[in-house]
């Protein structure tokens, strides 16, 4: 500190601002916004003029316009006299609901695939390893046209269908049917209890990590909370007088060709669409996934593995207090981005017409011509979705991390 | 006891007997591997049945069954009579349309241009990627900088127009220049040195910039070949290697803003950064091929091919920037105390010291990009574009070739061919790491 006041005060007055760093830095960004706003201006006022020659209104009024065209699976009410507006939120619905199933089926094929790439079985890692390597080297859209337009057309016409599952579930071209819950009367207790005993396995779990930290006594915390989280529902289904029956989809294979089929909106139906964009996208993510489990599971040093069974632990309680917390620790953040890459990656959707966020919005800017708002609605969900993704996992991470002094 | 014991030493070694017949060769192997519990040996057998489920069909469709050679479809239509049941590829098919899968729709007397350009890709690569081969700067700039253009007039025939308001551009850039360097040298003073870089910086840019111009716009008897007929690999190869040539200088000025102590320069690294890899490549490319146009002044329209490079390489040029970045977190403190403690000044300092050892140290993670965005340039086909994955798609519509067939066969070609370029890009970045595993990093 002192030298440094020593040396600006002793040494002469500079002998030109040119070579000050800090003048070099104001100047350089100076010309960084000059040219920024240079570029802005010119776009804006391109795009003013361009809009006014093709006529174009800008502006978010259009949301308020009907749609007028059908969309095959929405999870909200929607029919062809919606707005715009409401197009645009049940496709983001459906890319919602395809990224958490997604996200759902490729951690767990993830996580099996890549541990069963560490096995000592040659033949079970082999399978593995082949698994990754030819699933992440094939492009995502490829395999989306693979099972789209091989895998599901190889199923049974709209008139035949395969069954599973004693007849309760179905296949065909047309989609994947299975029996719906109604619920009636009441059944919003059924969903009270759930949240009760949620709520109570999170203050027993809390308890009882006190308890153990002050007595050492160790509380059977995972089997109490499944017995809470099943059981309770489960006795106020009872209670309640079983206020739910379950809706079977119907299958007609009498009378006239053209009536055959299942019937339209009976029980639950998941269109070939959804399908083949979630097989797609699960397996796909699933070999990224499998590599960042085996990476994160390698780097615990084996010194772990043989400390905690100098301890005396046995090869699960060292795996799970052992080994899966160190090896989270390293898994989570490649685990977020590829978390981020399958939302975004389900925008793939609009190559074989499932009506997710980017397809509906497709359409609507081909009936609106409103190409600006329509992207600028795209990227804004995308990018909140990023961010807030990134937010929670960062927060997560957090909590995770290393405490080191 | 008698007073002389008998002791019974054996003066010579025993014999070595060979190890048990269950714990060498195949079957010692197979017992530690595949036999060694219960569990194990039931996992064996599953594994098994599993790799039989999928290998066996995939065999039997892709080779027993195949048909090799035939016309158009009949050759491919299953027998009369039956069920269809045994079909297998059609691999005739993908050899009658094997020149629009790799040249598009190009222009049959023009191919030999498109195959000069894959081969002169090829004889720069291949030295380039090989680490023992010599004259390595020469290389880089002959593929980076002289390789684009050339190609770029082979595959359109050159002989663009180009408005003269451009070259008076670039004379303004040199006069510019020019007019700094004689500012600086009266403002500066005695002990500025700062004159010399700028006027090399701005003249020297517009005498490359004219020397592109000038061979680009050169009339060398070439026809013209407009990039809508361009298709099948050719695309996807110009697509993907535009980006990455073009975001990695971009990349890495970006890494360097996200870096810097200007907190604009840093800030607007940081937005643009994740902006980009927060937005998903469709909406990229439908921004660059409905939204760009309205960017544009009137008049001023762009070819398609080159809305999606531009689009492509911004996008890649953020993931590239975060790769860059880990490298440059990644080199010690040290090395940069040491460059500034010789006195270089920030530029050299990049150029000379930190920049070659961080890029060596994430070559890795740049073929990694590679190879995700050599998979993405399947997309254009969303924007009605023809890349190898869009050319066999749209020759589903042929009907000479329609057999129930023709779309696995087709898809299986184009897996094959991502396969095998993927796979040897991922080899050479796991051959690299190893490489540059230098055996002192933690």
């Amino acid at each position: 500190m002192s030298v440094m006041e020593q040396d600006s005060a002793g040494a002469p007055a500079r002998a030109s601002l040119l070579n000050d760093p800090k003048v070099r830095g104001i100047f350089f960004q100076v010309v960084l916004i000059a040219v920024l706003v240079f570029v802005g201006y010119n776009i804006v006022s391109n795009t003013a003029a361009n809009l006014e020659r093709q006529n174009i209104a800008s502006g978010w009024g259009f949301l308020e316009n009907t749609a007028g065209f059908g969309i095959i699976q929405s999870l909200a009410s929607y029919s062809e006299t919606s707005s715009y507006g409401q197009a645009l939120f049940v496709g983001f619905l459906n890319t919602l609901l395809v990224a958490i199933v997604g996200i759902f089926i490729a951690t767990i094929v993830g996580f099996v695939v890549g541990i069963a790439r560490l096995s000592d079985n040659w033949v079970i890692s082999r399978l593995a390893y082949c698994y990754v390597e030819l699933i992440r080297n094939v492009p995502l859209l490829l395999q989306i046209f693979f099972w789209y337009f091989a895998v599901l057309r190889a199923v049974p016409g709209k008139r035949e269908k395969w069954s599973f599952f004693f007849d309760s579930f179905h296949l065909n071209i047309a989609g994947f049917r299975g029996p719906k819950p109604i619920w009636q009367d009441g059944a919003s207790l059924i969903g009270i209890a759930l949240i009760i005993a949620i709520v109570a396995c999170i203050v027993i779990a809390q308890w009882a990590r006190k308890r153990q930290e002050s007595t050492g006594q160790q509380f059977p915390v995972f089997w109490t909370a499944v017995g809470l989280i099943i059981g309770l529902p489960l006795i106020m289904y009872f209670v309640t007088g079983m206020p739910m029956h379950l809706e079977h989809p119907v299958f007609v294979d009498t009378g006239p060709r053209i009536r055959q089929g299942f019937q339209l909106n009976v029980g639950f139906n998941l269109i070939p669409e959804f399908l083949a964009l979630t097989a797609a996208l699960s397996i796909y993510t699933a070999s990224f996934i499998a590599e960042i489990v085996r990476a994160g599971i390698q780097a615990v040093s084996h010194g772990q593995t043989e400390a905690a069974h100098a301890l005396g632990l046995r090869q699960s309680p060292t795996l799970r207090l052992v080994i899966i917390p160190q090896a989270m620790r390293v898994i989570i953040p490649p685990l977020t981005s590829q978390y981020l890459n399958l939302t975004k990656n389900s925008s793939l959707a609009v190559a074989i017409a499932f009506p997710d966020l980017v397809s509906v919005g497709g359409t609507v800017l081909n009936q609106t011509g409103q190409a600006i708002e329509i992207i600028g609605i795209w990227m804004a969900i995308y990018l909140t979705l990023s961010l807030v993704t990134s937010a929670f996992m960062n927060w997560y991470n957090q909590r995770m991390a290393l405490v080191e002094r | 006891m008698a007073k002389t014991e008998t002791f019974q030493i054996r003066t010579e070694e025993a014999p070595l007997l060979p190890a048990p017949v269950s714990t060498t060769g195949l079957i010692g192997w197979m017992r530690q591997n595949l036999f060694s519990s219960i569990s194990n040996t039931v996992l064996t057998v599953i594994g098994v049945i599993i790799a039989y489920w999928i290998i066996a069909p995939f065999v039997q469709f892709a080779f027993i069954d195949a048909i090799w050679t035939g016309e158009d479809r009949k050759a491919c239509l299953p027998p009369e009579g039956s069920e269809g049941e045994h079909m297998g590829a059609c691999w005739a098919y993908v050899k009658a349309y094997f020149p629009q899968f790799i040249y598009g729709r190009y222009p049959t007397d023009e191919i030999w241009r498109v195959n000069i350009v894959y081969v002169l890709f090829a004889l720069l690569l291949v030295p380039l990627a090989m680490p023992s081969m010599p004259l390595k700067k020469l290389n880089s700039i002959l593929f980076l900088g002289v390789f684009p253009i050339v190609a770029f007039v082979l595959l359109t025939g050159g002989n663009i127009s180009i408005s003269s308001y451009t070259w008076i551009f670039v004379a303004l850039i040199a006069a510019v220049g020019v007019a700094i360097a004689a500012i600086l040298s009266v403002a500066g003073g005695r002990d500025f040195n700062g004159v010399k870089p700028v006027l090399i910086g701005f003249v020297g840019t517009a005498v490359v910039l004219a020397i592109i111009l000038g061979f680009v716009s050169a009339n060398l008897g070439l026809s013209t070949v407009d990039t809508p007929v361009w298709g099948g690999l050719l695309v996807t190869l110009v697509i993907a290697v535009t980006g990455i040539v073009a975001s990695l200088p971009l990349g890495i000025a970006l890494a360097l803003g996200r870096r810097s102590t200007m907190p604009i320069v840093r800030l607007v690294s940081v937005i643009f950064i994740e902006f980009w890899r927060g937005v998903p490549l469709i909406t990229v490319l439908f921004m660059s091929s409905v939204m760009l146009p309205l960017f544009l002044p009137e008049g001023v329209t762009f070819d398609k091919l080159l809305r999606v490079l531009i689009g492509v390489t911004l996008f890649s040029a953020a993931y590239m920037a975060e790769v860059v970045r880990g490298g440059l977190q990644a080199i010690p403190k040290g090395q940069y105390e040491g460059a500034m403690a010789l006195g270089l000044r920030f530029w050299p300092m990049m150029y000379l010291i930190i920049l070659p050892q961080a890029l060596k140290l994430v070559i890795p993670g740049i073929v990694n990009t590679f190879i995700g965005l050599f998979k993405d340039t399947t997309l254009v086909l969303i924007v009605g574009m023809f890349d190898l994955l869009g050319q066999i798609q749209s020759s589903f519509t042929d009907p000479t070739w329609s057999t129930p067939t023709q779309g696995h066969t087709g898809y299986l070609f184009a897996a094959m061919v991502f396969f095998v370029f993927c796979f040897g890009m991922s080899r050479y970045s796991i051959y690299m790491e190893r490489r540059l595993h230098t055996g002192h990093k933690r």
